[in-house]
């Protein structure tokens, strides 16, 4: 519609729970209902004030429950509201989040709660993606089976040092130490430790992945009249993209996919960003294993190609480098799949509220989240800020 | 749960928070042309892509349809058993249902003439010899154990020719 334009939204409430290996103490109904109370909470907000729920989860396959969001309507008072499942693999929490930011922008609610989760401790994800293939040696290993190769090209073509992948494991989980809701907190983690751990998928080891957690996040999203109602500030929405691609093409480059470089132009675009390693103060990027935060400063366009290893071995990434990457402690911390995309958004968000407490970053005014998914073919990415768009 | 009234019987009784239920699928898998000529020719060891008209590229297994043209792959090429590693790994992880004995490398192998690798074994060499750009051939099974499967090529191993530059390679690694 020529001339019409995006109405402006801010996410004004976040919540998350506490994330374990197993929350034996909640249903997932019971672990949603915690984070979405959290979020209309910290949003000064009650069940009633919400219009529409967008929900988002992995593969039904996990927890074995098909079609959860079907159970899950009353946990989040969604009775005569309009409820929505979103589903984009890995990155399902992110383009959970954009989804129901576009339900606010383009005018048809004013406040809508988003939720996703996972519950790793009643599901075998290891299993779910290593089905067997018909006809086809059963060489397939998991998540770390399909990614190791491409960590391995990363490395050849960018003559990345071994260690890197130890160094971002060990940012990650010092940084959990500083995230109250963090699953891992390891107080007595090394770079030893981390080096010395199991070769899972040489070049991967034990440590350089994520744990299996429960957890949820919910976040309530509104338009500009209800962005001023709470007593924290709102963190505006600048800008919010998503890309796909096919998981398999001849000349496909696995390390810094098409669909990944395009996301961010076009999310940076959208925000007016032009030096984006200047201009963004704060990442919360979608790393599951350590190496994937070199890979995407690149194809974030964060670093040259062949150099995002070297912001890690700087510092940079740290929280008090110039360009700090996960300073919740991230995916390796922290990794309920489902919602891990959206607690990249919800960070996001938190840092520019400045309510990110101990892993505040001093002065965040601008900030990435980010999450992929699938062989790395679904991305989702928006850029929120303290200032409001123009 | 403390103010829960249990009936006598169940007074002392540790209470079920969680059951195991495992769940079992049948599939009933349809191949379609493409991939039905695929099999069928590995029953007779013969390795069959299709080629592109619109890109040249040659897709391994073929998938009746490039990808990237959204053409149908119609012309077929019967691809050599030979071909070069462009990245791997080495599973060091065993899980249920899976029964292959670890550690196994687990390569990207890109078929000579065609232009997307396939993913399968590499045996018959030390795990940590196994290197981007090494040259492998496949190893069948036995004549009688042909079948239309992948799994008629056991594994590759290498043949011995020298490395190709990886640097080459790029985009199928």
């Amino acid at each position: 519609m020529a001339g019409s334009r995006k109405q402006r939204a801010a996410i004004v409430g976040i919540g998350q729970t506490k994330h374990m290996s197993t929350r034996g103490d909640v249903s997932i109904a019971g672990l949603i209902r915690e984070a979405a109370l959290r979020a209309l909470e910290d949003a000064e907000m009650t069940w009633a004030d919400i219009d529409a729920v967008v929900i988002g989860k992995a593969p039904d396959f996990f927890e074995g429950v098909m079609m959860p969001e079907l159970f899950l309507a009353d946990a989040l008072g969604c009775a005569g509201k309009p409820m929505l499942r979103v589903h984009t693999a890995g990155s399902v929490g992110g383009s959970t989040s954009i989804v129901a930011a576009s339900l606010v922008q383009a005018g048809i609610h004013e406040r809508v709660l988003t939720v996703a989760f996972e519950k790793q401790s009643e599901s075998e994800a290891m299993w779910a993606l290593s089905m067997p293939m018909p006809f086809a040696p059963p060489t397939h290993a998991g998540a770390g089976g399909y990614f190791a190769p491409h960590i391995r090209s990363y490395m050849r073509r960018s003559g990345a040092p071994d260690h890197i992948g130890v160094l971002v494991a060990l940012k990650d989980r010092l940084n959990a130490l500083k995230n109250p809701y963090a699953h891992l907190h390891e107080e007595d983690v090394t770079f030893e430790k981390i080096a010395d751990s199991v070769m899972l998928w040489d070049p991967i080891r034990y440590s350089e992945t994520c744990p299996s957690s429960d957890g949820a996040c919910a976040m309530v999203i509104t338009n500009e009249a209800g962005a001023s109602r709470g007593s924290l500030p709102p963190a505006w929405i600048h800008g919010a993209a998503m890309r796909s691609e096919p998981t398999m093409f001849a000349g496909r480059d696995v390390v810094s996919p098409r669909g990944s470089r395009e996301c961010a132009a076009d999310v940076f675009s959208q925000a007016g960003i032009v030096a984006r390693r200047r201009e963004i103060d704060v990442v919360e990027m979608y790393v599951p294993f350590s190496w994937y935060e070199p890979m995407w400063l690149e194809s974030l366009g964060f670093a040259d190609e062949g150099k995002g290893w070297t912001m890690v071995e700087d510092g940079s990434t740290q929280m008090d480098g110039d360009l700090p990457v996960n300073p919740s402690g991230g995916v390796l911390s922290t990794n309920p799949i489902g919602a891990s995309g959206m607690l990249r958004f919800a960070e996001a968000a938190m840092q520019v509220r400045g309510q990110a407490g101990e892993h505040q970053i001093d002065g965040a005014r601008t900030a990435l989240g980010h999450a992929y998914g699938g062989g790395a073919q679904f991305f989702a990415m928006w850029v929120v800020g303290a200032d409001k768009p123009a | 749960m403390s103010d829960l009234l249990l009936p006598p019987s169940l007074e002392g009784v540790e209470m079920v928070r969680s059951v195991r239920t495992p769940a079992h699928l049948d599939y009933s898998y349809t191949p379609g042309r493409a991939m039905s000529r695929f099999l069928t020719g590995l029953a007779e060891k013969k390795i069959r892509g299709q080629r592109c008209p619109s890109c040249g590229k040659v897709y391994v297994p073929p998938r009746g349809a490039c990808p990237t043209d959204g053409v149908p792959t119609e012309e077929e090429v019967e691809l050599p058993h030979t071909g070069t590693i462009t990245t791997f790994c080495i599973v060091n992880v065993s899980f249920y249902g899976q029964g292959m004995e670890i550690p196994y490398v687990s390569a990207l192998v890109l078929l000579d003439d065609s232009d997307i690798p396939l993913m399968h074994l590499v045996q018959e060499v030390p795990y940590d010899q196994v290197r981007t750009g090494m040259r492998v051939e496949a190893v069948w099974v036995s004549d009688d154990e042909l079948k239309p499967t992948l799994e008629s090529i056991k594994w590759f191993r290498p043949n011995g020719e020298p490395d190709r530059d990886a640097s080459t390679m790029r985009g199928n690694a």
